[in-house]
């Protein structure tokens, strides 16, 4: 490199003291260690300390013991448990298998993965609120609306979709396989041009059939990736909100049928001010996703398969 | 790798289902932007249709989409510009920083205790921390403000992790060089691992700005004024279910994810990239 004149610092002790092999990593890292303990230990923290107390304003705070957490044994948020379990469950179903296979079809010859690859990618690029207005009003009442023709071919009678449970589901779980198809066909197929081509040819050789190549092969290598796709889909199905908030344009939907454990939160907390509930709730959550990722650290060893 | 065999028929009917999923993928756009041209009071009443009905387009609703007495689009669109542009240097500022000190001083004691908290910090879902985070906001006096939106989330864990990762395949011969040179250790990074950390910046670029001019959860709990708002949190200001400014959901969202779009097909693989650079690699 050439020659290039030093940052200036006032003096040589101070010059030698920033820049000695100690100092230098920690003043790289610093702005992470502020942003760690004021916006991850301190809300951590405060969460736990609020889950314990009723807030009315700022002044105004009491301890209430475990009362919060009483309160939380109610059907609303049994309800929202359970449309986050069930949310979570098929968004896996679906964005684990789906994307595999039609990686596998974009990883063959002349089928215009250049075409396609980019085409399935483009619902990423929407924002959660874009993607809620198309489908919330593609899933109207109206036996006009988009989904009600679809389903009319077919024979199957007007839907009243954003009304009742299971078509809420299924809407919620469209919106997401929506915008998360064309990512996780991506993951799969970097995974997928990893394989030597001579492990095909070999195993061809040896008589095996395009299944048995998938199952011997193919699957192997794509482990790494489905445990990858599948800890992200967990988080993302344990932390749903926006989709629902995006299809229902409130917290609290009708009958609870498309209400999650992050819509419950917001709803007592920042709807109904109930700040030390909606914590409480909260907590609940955080030690839900705590027990997931000791799962997945004790069933798959390190976060990722990236070194440290 | 010819998995499913060499043939014609194969062939074909791989590209048929693709095709289905290509439709499934598009057709949402080429709806939003039909349904932009009608009356809101359309959507209400028969929500999207499969008919276009183009005898009913207006263009009403982009007036006023643009008319400041009749909406706040226009703040909206040029919060969302500044805030990402804010997030996205500031960010990209500081995680790489912190990346590439995790990645290139190996010797420093605590790199992989430091390590570990970026990976906590991801792996605990942000929806959980909103609650918390809005009281310090408050207390902060940074509530429904632009540094209440950014700071949270300006060192962007994923962003910190992929620049360690990049970091590690630096060429370490090259501070030694840049030792002898009489750089700083801080020369050695802005002068000479800068660049070649370039493609890195790129996607990084790509994804925390995406990330940012996409947002919902924060900025909605964090914004107030509607005038502060972003895109997307003023356009979900209006689907609630009293309103009736739905004249302006559909060409609200048109505007807001069009350019988006003729970003993506300039430089489609960058953003692929990009946008997919939390995965493992290899």
């Amino acid at each position: 490199m050439q020659k290039s004149s030093s940052p200036v610092l006032p003096g040589k002790f101070f010059r030698k003291y920033f820049n000695s092999p100690n100092v230098v990593p920690f003043i790289l890292v610093l702005p992470f260690l502020i942003s760690f303990v004021l916006f991850f230990i301190y809300p951590l923290f405060s969460i736990f300390q609020m889950s314990f107390q009723e807030i009315h304003g700022f002044s105004d705070v009491r301890y209430i013991g475990l009362a919060n957490y009483k309160n939380l044994l109610n059907d609303r948020f049994f309800s929202a448990i359970r449309v986050t379990m069930t949310y979570t469950f098929w968004t896996i179903a679906i964005l684990v298998p789906l994307p595999t296979v039609l990686a596998v079809f974009l990883n063959s010859k002349h089928v215009g993965a250049a075409f396609f690859k980019p085409v399935l990618f483009i619902p990423q690029l929407t924002s959660v609120i874009v993607a809620g207005i198309f489908y919330r009003f593609a899933f109207s009442d109206s036996p006009d609306a988009l989904a009600n023709t679809l389903v009319g071919i077919i024979g199957v009678e007007p839907v009243r979709w954003l009304k009742e449970a299971t078509p809420t589901m299924f809407a919620l779980v469209t919106l997401c396989v929506w915008r998360w198809l064309g990512v996780n066909i991506v993951y799969f197929l970097s995974a997928l041009q990893t394989i030597p081509r001579e492990m095909y040819e070999a195993a061809a050789i040896d008589g095996a059939g395009p299944l048995q190549r998938f199952w011997h092969i193919t699957l192997p290598f794509l482990k790494p990736t489905i445990i990858y796709v599948t800890t992200i889909s967990v988080y993302g199905g344990f932390a749903m909100f926006s989709e629902s908030y995006a299809l229902f344009g409130t917290a609290r939907t009708p009958g609870e049928i498309g209400s999650t454990m992050v819509g419950y939160l917001y709803q007592q907390a920042f709807v109904e001010a109930r700040m030390g509930f909606g914590a409480a709730a909260g907590v609940v959550l955080f030690l839900m996703v705590m027990i997931i990722n000791l799962l997945q650290l004790k069933l798959f060893g390190a976060f990722r398969r990236g070194d440290y | 790798m010819d998995l499913v065999g060499r043939n014609k028929i194969s062939q074909v009917l791989m590209i048929c289902i693709l095709s289905i999923f290509a439709v499934f993928a598009l057709l949402p756009f080429y709806f939003l932007i039909v349904s932009a041209f009608k009356p809101g009071v359309e959507m209400i009443r028969h929500g999207i249709t499969l008919n276009p009905y183009f005898e009913k387009f207006t263009l009403n609703q982009f007036k006023l989409l643009f008319n400041p007495k009749e909406s706040n689009y226009f703040h909206w669109y040029r919060n969302s510009l500044l805030y990402t542009g804010v997030q996205t240097v500031l960010g990209l500022v500081l995680t790489s920083m912190v990346g590439y000190a995790l990645g290139v001083y190996t010797r420093y004691k605590y790199r992989n205790i430091i390590f570990i908290m970026v990976l906590l910090v991801m792996m605990i879902p942000v929806e959980i921390m909103i609650l918390p985070l809005y009281k310090e906001m408050v207390y902060l006096k940074l509530f429904d403000n632009i540094w209440g939106v950014v700071l949270p989330f300006a060192v962007f864990p994923s962003a910190v992790f992929f620049f360690r990762q990049y970091s590690l395949g630096l060429p370490l011969e090259l501070m030694d060089s840049g030792r002898i040179d009489g750089l700083t250790e801080y020369g050695i990074f802005v002068r000479i691992m800068i660049p070649l950390m370039k493609p890195a910046f790129g996607a990084m670029a790509i994804l925390i700005s995406m990330n940012s001019w996409n947002a919902v959860v924060w900025p909605m709990v964090v914004l107030r004024n509607s005038k502060k708002l972003t895109i997307p949190i003023g356009l979900s200001t209006l689907i609630t279910p009293y309103g009736n400014n739905y004249d302006l959901l559909m060409p609200g969202a048109v505007l807001a994810v069009v350019p988006i779009i003729i970003l993506f097909m300039l430089n489609q693989k960058a953003f692929i990239e990009g946008l997919t650079s939390g995965s493992i690699k290899g």
